[in-house]
């Protein structure tokens, strides 16, 4: 069964099996070339970081199996924070990708859509590493805090209170210091794309 | 304010100086002169004095061809921002000096709204995600409790930019998107170049550097080729992301890079794959143009938004966000 027919992938949930199989369709805009290596550079990558970030202590799916362009992995029960998201699940948000980043991984794309709250657990799933890597720079961590910030000023009318609880958490868990120099370095990139 | 009323309207952000007369139902005249640098990219004091002696023969030539009384004129629009400092400057102490003379309010007019807006007029889109992409801007944008959003949008340089690096180091002059364009169809072999997609973010500075440097090994057909299909399928996903993530079945492209067919016909590939409509704007309009900022200065007036002169100031990081929009 089709459980969510998503940009980057198509989801198929075995529920007796409590597995979903994400499985990344070609893309018909793109040139084979192109298309071909980019679904087998992000199945890998999604494959090989996920055990990592599980090991940095950020809640996340478990792999069963791999194959070229389709991961099968546990399914997580509870609803994406995009629709229910408030001050307190922000600051947890906060916490987590102070743990991923600690964990010297950076997502790629975070949003609300990304993270899956588990009601019966009481926790926040990270999810979807596909455009995630290695990488410990201020640079890549200020892209992800940046990517997330948009969203929230793009989609919710209490962004700046979202933000604030996302940054209270991400402190906590990275430390003042660090943290102050990837928000710094976000204050930089919100600058940067605009006109010059 | 009679059903009738008429805009005129005066958009000079960066290289095209353009002006029109646009009334509720069409648009009543235009003429335009582009300012075309001789070697290189646009300089922006170049390309102001070029607008500054060029201005009183297209704001006159933009009436005279309308044939219209001047008190049929009811207010005086114009680009207020983003854009290229000096020439949004020029335009704006025309444009106070027309709304003086003429004595109707000045409207001072946000310039990526207005490509929006005027979309949404000529193509009947109702409430779509937007793919804004031009020189200096590349963003995806929608609207969402009375104004416009950002989902995402370069981490660099524009696409249009990016494309103009490209070819400038090749030669090529200034317009270079289409030549790029139609070097591209005749490009055989696929280059890998960087893809760089972050969210609903991305970036063009990586894949200009590693297309100019691959010169010597790869011929100027495949690397074009390989160039828009790298940059085109960039915008593409985050589009498609955009569209999941903002739940729109309507999608509109506008900006001076929408001329472009390839890119075109992959938003139109995503867009009959997820059931979404796709709009653009005939191919002359979808660039800068004085009738997009006389209709989107209409709207303002019509919702009493006129610019008091003492606020005129031209504002060259306007972000589309920061616009009310309260006609939506």
């Amino acid at each position: 069964m089709v459980l969510i027919r998503g940009a980057e992938a198509t989801i198929y949930l075995d529920k007796n099996m409590g597995e979903v199989i994400k499985k990344r369709l070609p893309k018909r805009y793109r040139v084979k070339a192109l298309d071909d290596a980019i679904i087998e550079e992000r199945t890998k990558t999604e494959a090989k970081i996920i055990s990592d970030v599980r090991r940095a202590g950020v809640p996340t799916p478990i792999i069963l199996d791999l194959k070229d362009d389709e991961i099968k992995m546990e399914f997580i029960k509870g609803e994406t924070l995009r629709d229910i998201v408030d001050e307190q699940m922000m600051e947890k948000a906060g916490e987590i990708v102070g743990k991923l980043h600690r964990g010297k991984i950076a997502h790629g794309d975070l949003t609300t859509s990304n993270m899956i709250y588990s009601d019966s657990e009481d926790r926040i799933y990270l999810i979807d590493f596909g455009l995630s890597r290695y990488d410990t720079e201020t640079e890549a961590r200020g892209v992800d805090i940046h990517v997330l910030f948009q969203m929230l000023k793009s989609t919710y009318n209490d962004h700046e209170e979202l933000k604030n609880s996302f940054i209270k958490g991400y402190k906590r868990v990275l430390g003042e210091d660090e943290a102050n120099s990837v928000l710094k370095r976000v204050e930089e990139i919100e600058r940067r794309g605009r006109y010059k | 304010m009679k059903e009738d009323a008429i805009i005129l309207g005066i958009e000079g952000t960066a290289w095209n100086l353009s002006a029109a007369l646009v009334d509720e139902r069409k648009i009543i005249s235009e003429y335009e002169k582009p300012y075309l640098p001789k070697e290189g990219g646009i300089h922006p004091r170049d390309a102001a004095q070029s607008h500054a002696s060029n201005i009183k023969e297209v704001i006159s030539k933009t009436i005279r061809k309308a044939e219209i009384d001047l008190d049929e004129i009811k207010g005086v629009a114009f680009s207020i921002g983003p854009g290229m400092g000096p020439c949004l400057r020029t335009v704006a102490t025309a444009s106070r000096a027309l709304s003086l003379l003429l004595k109707v309010p000045l409207l001072g007019v946000n310039h990526c709204v207005a490509h929006i807006e005027f979309g949404r007029w000529l193509t009947g889109a109702k409430n779509p995600l937007v793919l804004y992409v031009s020189g200096a801007n590349s963003q995806v944008i929608a609207y969402r409790d009375k104004k416009y959003r950002i989902y995402g949008e370069t981490l660099d340089i524009g696409v249009g930019n990016a494309i103009d690096k490209f070819s400038r180091f090749f030669g090529l002059k200034h317009p270079g998107g289409p030549k790029v364009e139609e070097l591209a169809k005749r490009g055989k072999e696929y280059v890998r170049l960087p893809y760089v997609v972050k969210g609903m973010d991305f970036s063009f500075s990586g894949l200009v550097t590693a297309a100019t440097s691959k010169s010597k090994e790869n011929s100027l057909e495949d690397l074009s080729f390989s160039f828009q299909e790298n940059a085109f399928s960039m915008l593409t996903e985050v589009t498609e992301r955009a569209l999941s993530y903002a739940r729109r079945d309507e999608l509109l492209l506008v900006g001076g890079v929408g001329a472009n067919l390839r890119l075109r016909e992959m938003l139109e590939t995503v867009c009959e794959e997820r059931e979404v409509k796709f709009f653009v704007p005939d191919r002359r309009y979808v660039g800068d143009n004085g009738a997009m900022i006389a209709y989107t200065g209409l709207l303002m007036l019509k919702n009493g938004m006129a610019t008091p002169i003492e606020r005129s100031s031209v504002k060259p990081n306007f972000r589309p966000d920061e616009a009310e929009i309260p006609w939506f």
